[in-house]
């Protein structure tokens, strides 16, 4: 008797639906100050030294790489679906799967790579 | 012994236009709710740029300030904005309404199912943001 080939789309769904929680809680406030209210002048910016001292805390470490790595599966994983489902590309999907998952996946090693060492 | 016709039916595969999603306002809400993940990827590589440019030094890090002040860029930001606030509202919304259906005797609404993703929404904000502006 041949054995069920398993499918590895729980994996991406899981990793999909933590990313989105933390998509949405914590990604707006993100943009919101360093994407525009810093840069317009509607906050006043903290600076080189406060943010790279908050970014020599471990904790912000790791609450970086979390956000990171969970945010950049989120995106890959319904960016494959919509380029999939509303472009139509539908015959593209183990190319699309490869660069979307390969993204996430290069991301995810620079932001360790970023994050694991900070003197 | 029964009798097989050798006609194959073609399966159905009904005729899709390549612009279906601006046939309803339900179909483009779909789709720019999905297109979030491009801005959700965009703003993760942001972010990594931010933390090479902190890990650089000051100088480098100033540049980085600089590109943020871009007007190409505060338009895409504020776009990227404006597309994960769309996948907030409506993720939060997603939670199930049976909750409270033993005692409502009707399906919970929306706005008491979502109202503690709404409150974590603002604490998670409010603490992050706290962190960022150096209060605590």
């Amino acid at each position: 008797m041949s054995s069920a080939k398993r499918s590895n789309e729980p994996i991406v769904w899981f990793l999909f639906g933590v990313g989105g929680f933390f998509a949405a809680y914590f990604l707006p406030i993100h943009i919101m100050l360093y994407g525009l209210a810093f840069p317009l002048g509607l906050a006043p910016d903290p600076g080189y030294d406060k943010t790279y001292a908050l970014l020599q805390n471990p904790l912000t470490r790791l609450y970086l790489f979390v956000l990171i790595m969970f945010c950049f599966f989120h995106a890959a994983h319904r960016m494959r679906l919509t380029l999939s489902d509303i472009l139509n590309m539908r015959h593209l999907n183990t190319i699309l799967a490869f660069v979307c998952y390969g993204g996430a996946i290069v991301g995810t090693v620079a932001a360790i790579w970023m994050l694991a060492v900070v003197h | 012994m029964p009798q097989y016709t050798t006609f194959q039916p073609k399966p159905y595969r009904p005729r899709m236009s390549a612009y279906w999603y601006l046939d309803q306002w339900h179909y483009l809400r779909y789709a720019l709710r999905e297109s979030s993940s491009f801005f959700v990827a965009y703003f993760c590589v942001i972010t990594l740029i931010q933390i090479a440019t902190l890990k650089a030094g000051p100088t480098h890090y100033a540049h980085f300030q600089a590109l943020m002040r871009c007007p190409v860029i505060i338009i895409l930001n504020a776009l990227a904005l404006a597309f994960i606030l769309l996948h907030a509202v409506t993720w939060f919304l997603l939670v199930p309404r049976v909750a409270l259906r033993q005692v409502l005797n009707r399906p919970t609404p929306d706005l008491i199912a979502s109202t503690p993703n709404f409150m974590v929404w603002f604490g998670a904000t409010l603490i992050v943001a706290l962190f960022i502006l150096g209060v605590f």
